[in-house]
């Protein structure tokens, strides 16, 4: 982090715990403005776990921006047995979800559109000369489009631990905190949505490698074996 | 323990993880080790997550923060 951040006292590293727990305990007494420092190491994690579920920009800006004005006001509320950061991406997640709510009751949709079964069998794709990360063969912003579309494309219970879990790096309990499920739920889901990104993507990266089809061409539909 | 390619694909996400009890490793180990089409599996799928762990994958939209913290800070003035 930024030097900027430490104000009265000498730069020492502190963990993100310590550094919340003291932030907090001043904003409270009063020095609101610390606020902005509080949530900053965050705001990109709050804005992908609102996008993982609304899959919009605009919408899930809107969602991080409502995220820390809910979290200032309720800031009093929070209690240190989770991690300042699990606490404020589980108000993310939970504004996300309601502004999905709401878009889904204007458009008339069912809230209720049967997530696949997460027990179910799954069959991954399977190419048999995956070596190397193509990195270099793909261009990236190829590349990224690629990924993104890819997760665009799970069920949203896939999306979230996605997310949260490979994409932000939470851990599998914070993962379940802030989404409010098991950890044994979030496991689960972690297995299908990775899989899920393994069948989309393993036949579309290892054929633009090889050349052999186009880099939106996809197999994924279809079993390699 | 002796495992079929299903069953390791149902472990994939822990053996990635660390999460499963040294028994269970060493039959998925095993397999791995003969089966070219469980190895590639796993392979792809560790690339994959190393791809979307990356920071240049997933961008935020230009200005985002200077937005968050101007609104922020409306909120902060109209409290003091």
């Amino acid at each position: 982090m930024a030097a900027e951040a430490s104000s009265s006292r000498p730069t020492v590293d502190v963990s993100p715990a310590v550094r919340d727990a003291e932030l907090i305990a001043r904003i409270l007494a009063g020095e609101l403005e610390l606020f902005h420092e509080l949530v900053r190491p965050y705001e990109k994690s709050l804005y992908f776990a609102a996008f993982s579920i609304l899959q919009n920009e605009q919408d899930a800006e809107d969602a991080a921006q409502e995220t820390v004005l809910k979290a200032l006001k309720n800031l009093g509320n929070f209690r240190a047995e989770s991690k300042f950061s699990t606490w404020l991406i589980s108000i993310a997640v939970n504004e996300a979800r309601a502004q999905l709510r709401h878009a889904r009751v204007l458009k008339f949709e069912s809230v209720d559109e049967s997530p696949p079964d997460e027990e179910g069998g799954f069959t991954p794709s399977v190419i048999s000369d995956w070596r190397e990360v193509p990195l270099q063969t793909l261009e990236r912003k190829e590349l990224r489009e690629l990924l993104q579309k890819a997760i665009a494309s799970l069920p949203e219970i896939y999306r979230e631990v996605l997310v949260l879990r490979d994409v932000e790096e939470f851990s599998i309990a914070e993962a379940a905190t802030a989404l409010g499920v098991s950890e044994g739920v979030v496991k689960t889901r972690l297995l299908r949505a990775r899989l899920m990104m393994q069948k989309i993507l393993a036949p579309q990266l290892a054929s633009k490698r090889s050349g052999l089809f186009g880099l939106f061409r996809s197999r994924a539909g279809g079993s390699w074996f | 323990m002796v495992l079929d390619c299903k069953h390791v694909w149902g472990q994939i996400s822990n053996y990635i993880e660390g999460d499963v009890d040294p028994e269970l490793r060493e039959a998925i180990e095993k397999h791995l080790a003969h089966c070219r089409h469980c190895a590639a599996v796993l392979d792809s799928t560790r690339n994959i997550l190393i791809l979307i762990a990356d920071d240049r994958t997933f961008e935020l939209p230009v200005g985002y923060s200077d937005r968050l913290h101007a609104r922020l800070q409306e909120e902060i003035v109209s409290r003091e």
